[in-house]
């Protein structure tokens, strides 16, 4: 009779067959695994990536559903500007600032290059700096500096207005527009406008018979006074030769004589040149002495 | 010779390359059970004096991180006999004790008990030139060791170095250094079947693993059942294994001798099989469960149920007493003891000083195995459990894993071997770059 019982349990060989171990082995080497855990995913994803990508037409449309969303983000009314308020200048020079900044309001903030629209504001001749600043309500804010004139130059028969380091401010149509102001004139006299500017603060004493300042040779000034006179002014140090003068003006009144020029070009040696009738009297009166231009002083 | 010496020399530099990984594992290839540990090295442990507790016999720098046993297959008298049945098994320790230890092994470093062991005592003698002994002059000492025939397919499994004597002080542990003119040594030679352990090298192979060293199983079930004294005093151990009885003898803290008894627990079980007409795994049971050596009145009236699946009830339900199981175990037991104290004897073990016996193996577990033993092999008898070791596993801290632990041991402080030591420049082949150099580093 056959056994009614179970047959008896076989306990399987619980040996592992050879690829078993093998793969246990290799799958506790330590390289293999990190491989496999970061490696293999990564180089998965990339080959998603690259498949996804693989097609223009794709990557068209990716690129265009993106700039469509920026576009949309941009657009938001929290991004609008839709003013631009400058304080700190005349009113002219506010619209020529708004001119120069050409902006086709309302527009988003993230086109508005505010690098670009300071650098533009600043080109402006009037503006000495600016700063500009995008405010809570869509305001575009800026804030500017005006240049001040402080002299009038005139060359090649225009005149401008130039502030004290000789920057142009703006043209001017007449003079007796800035009566105020004193007259330059002469090549490269703007480069030298804060000399001039010492030499008109230092020739206050005379300055209702001042007409201005000539550049000579881009080097030297000359002083022109009224009734045609003119002051040869050193190219170094003029104001203390214009002070001296001034000096000598107060105790001998040398600028009321009839003189035409006085050249201060030599400091131990001013020379005056008179004008003819004054000539012609000097020599009148002193026939024997010999005549000179020289004086004495 | 020039052979075995490179091929244990490369064993060692591999062994040294495991320990600097960090990650050897341990094979003790038995007949009864193949036990695979795996050892994480990780530097020594600055222990300080904490306790008392000292260097822990040098095993503190180890630590067991895996372990697993398989019922062994192939196996016969501690010898590979069928290789694929052993390379499935060792595969099964490995993978398990390397899922133990998540951590994978490529070296490992194998014990067997089989291979008929055979010990030699040579000698070897040298006049030093200059009167201080340095390495060079201990690696020529050693040379100078006349081998005797070992016999056709015999190979050197342990050559140690016993014992030096410089002139006449004898007894010297290391002779380095040390002034005098006429250099002695003692050396220990272990010889085994070559067949064998080319079996064991082969079968390591086939499951990828790389061997760093190999040992005989009695030699590392001496070094970690024998405690310390009894190895300085003298002290034998008798590794009962399931298909061979591996016997050791250590003095000085060296083996002196070594043996294996082609008899084991296995034999045991199959007497019980066959005087009992059971299957072997219940013979098996059996034996564990209800065995012995000593039979006393109570043991007449213990019944054990044999069972059975013939299907003939009068067959599937036999029972005997334990006094019949014990009177067909206690004659194979008594068979293998006496073979152990004739061995003994050949080796003149009742000559040394202390006759300390220890019992080891799993089958040292039979109850009253002490006092069978005590009767035939002489009065100090002990059983011997392995040494503690960190990490290893409650199952497995028995006797039966004496020779997986001192082959831990073994691992991690090995002893040195006459191959630890350079050749010397005579025994150099004859062109070599190597025996230049050295001819120059010693004149020069």
């Amino acid at each position: 009779m056959q056994s009614m019982s179970r047959p008896p349990l076989q306990r399987r060989d619980p040996a592992p067959s050879r690829w078993a171990y093998r793969m246990q082995r290799l799958w506790l080497t330590p390289l293999f695994r990190v491989l496999f855990r970061y490696g293999l995913p990564t180089m998965i994803a990339a080959l998603l990536v690259a498949a996804v990508l693989g097609s223009a037409d794709r990557r068209a449309a990716i690129m265009a559903s993106v700039d469509e969303l920026r576009t949309e983000f941009q657009n938001r009314p929290e991004f609008r500007v839709s003013l631009v308020r400058v304080t700190g200048s005349s009113l002219e020079l506010a619209d020529a600032v708004r001119a120069k900044l050409g902006l086709r309001l309302p527009m988003s903030s993230f086109d508005l290059d505010m690098d670009g629209a300071r650098a533009k504001i600043q080109s402006l001749d009037a503006v000495a700096s600016a700063q500009v600043l995008l405010r809570s309500g869509g305001v575009l804010h800026v804030e500017i500096t005006e240049r001040v004139p402080a002299v009038i130059w005139r060359v090649d028969g225009e005149l401008m207005l130039l502030d004290g380091t000789g920057h142009r401010v703006a043209g001017l149509g007449a003079r007796v527009d800035r009566s105020d102001l004193p007259l330059i004139a002469g090549a490269g006299a703007d480069r030298a406008a804060d000399e001039a500017m010492t030499l008109f603060e230092a020739a206050l004493p005379i300055n209702v018979r001042l007409r201005g300042l000539v550049r000579i040779g881009e080097r030297r000034w000359n002083l022109v006074l009224d009734r045609d006179q003119t002051i040869l002014l050193p190219q170094d140090n003029p104001v203390a030769a214009l002070e001296r003068l001034l000096a000598l003006d107060a105790a001998e009144d040398i600028l009321a004589r009839d003189i035409l020029a006085i050249d201060l070009r030599f400091d131990q040696r001013p020379t005056l040149k008179l004008s003819t009738p004054a000539w012609a009297a000097l020599n009148g009166i002193e026939t024997e002495q010999t005549p000179t231009a020289e004086s004495d002083l | 010779m020039t052979d075995l010496y490179q091929s244990q020399r490369a064993m060692r530099n591999m062994r040294h390359a495991a320990v600097q990984r960090g990650v050897v594992a341990i094979l003790d290839i038995g007949t009864s059970k193949i036990a695979c540990l795996i050892l994480r090295f990780d530097g020594f442990e600055d222990r300080g004096d904490q306790d008392g507790i000292g260097p822990m016999a040098g095993q503190s720098n180890f630590r067991v991180i895996g372990a697993a046993t398989t019922r062994s297959r192939g196996v016969r008298f501690g010898e590979i006999a069928v290789m694929n049945e052993t390379e499935r098994a060792i595969r099964t320790a490995v993978q398990a004790a390397q899922k133990m230890a998540a951590v994978r092994v490529d070296h490992v470093i194998a014990a067997f008990s089989g291979a008929e062991p055979r010990s030699y005592g040579l000698a070897g003698e040298l006049h030093l030139e200059d009167s201080v002994v340095s390495e060079d002059d201990v690696s020529r000492v050693l040379a100078a060791c006349d081998v005797p025939d070992l016999g056709p397919g015999r190979e050197v499994l342990h050559a140690l170095p016993v014992n030096f004597a410089l002139d006449n002080r004898s007894g010297l542990g290391d002779p380095r250094g040390q002034i005098g003119n006429r250099l002695a040594c003692d050396l220990h030679l272990l010889s085994v079947d070559a067949s064998v352990v080319q079996n064991v090298l082969a079968c390591i192979k086939r499951c990828d693993l790389e061997l760093a060293g190999i040992a005989n199983s009695a030699y590392v079930a001496g070094i970690s059942s024998l405690v310390e004294d009894e190895q300085e005093l003298g002290a034998a151990c008798i590794d009962l294994g399931g298909g061979a009885s591996g016997i050791s003898i250590f003095m000085k803290k060296h083996m002196i001798y070594a043996d294996a008894v082609r008899m084991g627990g296995d034999h045991v079980t199959s007497d019980i099989s066959k005087g009992l007409q059971v299957p072997l795994a219940v013979a098996e049971r059996i034996k564990t469960k209800h065995g012995g050596v000593h039979a006393t009145g109570m043991d007449d009236r213990e019944m054990i149920e044999m069972g059975g699946d013939s299907g003939d009830w009068e067959k599937d339900r036999r029972q005997i007493s334990r006094t019949e199981l014990i009177g067909i175990m206690r004659p194979r037991v008594e068979e293998i003891l006496e073979e152990v104290r004739a061995r003994l004897d050949v080796a003149g073990f009742s000559d040394l000083p202390s006759q300390q016996i220890v019992l080891t193996g799993g089958a040292s577990q039979i109850p009253g195995l002490d006092g069978l033993a005590s009767r035939i092999l002489g009065q100090r008898v002990r059983m011997g459990r392995p040494l503690r070791v960190q990490g290893l596993p409650q199952a497995a801290t028995g006797p039966a894993f004496s020779a997986a632990v001192g082959l831990c041991l073994f691992a991690a402080h090995p002893q040195d071997e006459w191959w630890d030591f350079e050749i010397p420049a005579e025994r150099y082949p004859a062109k070599s770059i190597n025996r230049a150099f050295r001819w120059f580093k010693d004149n020069w």
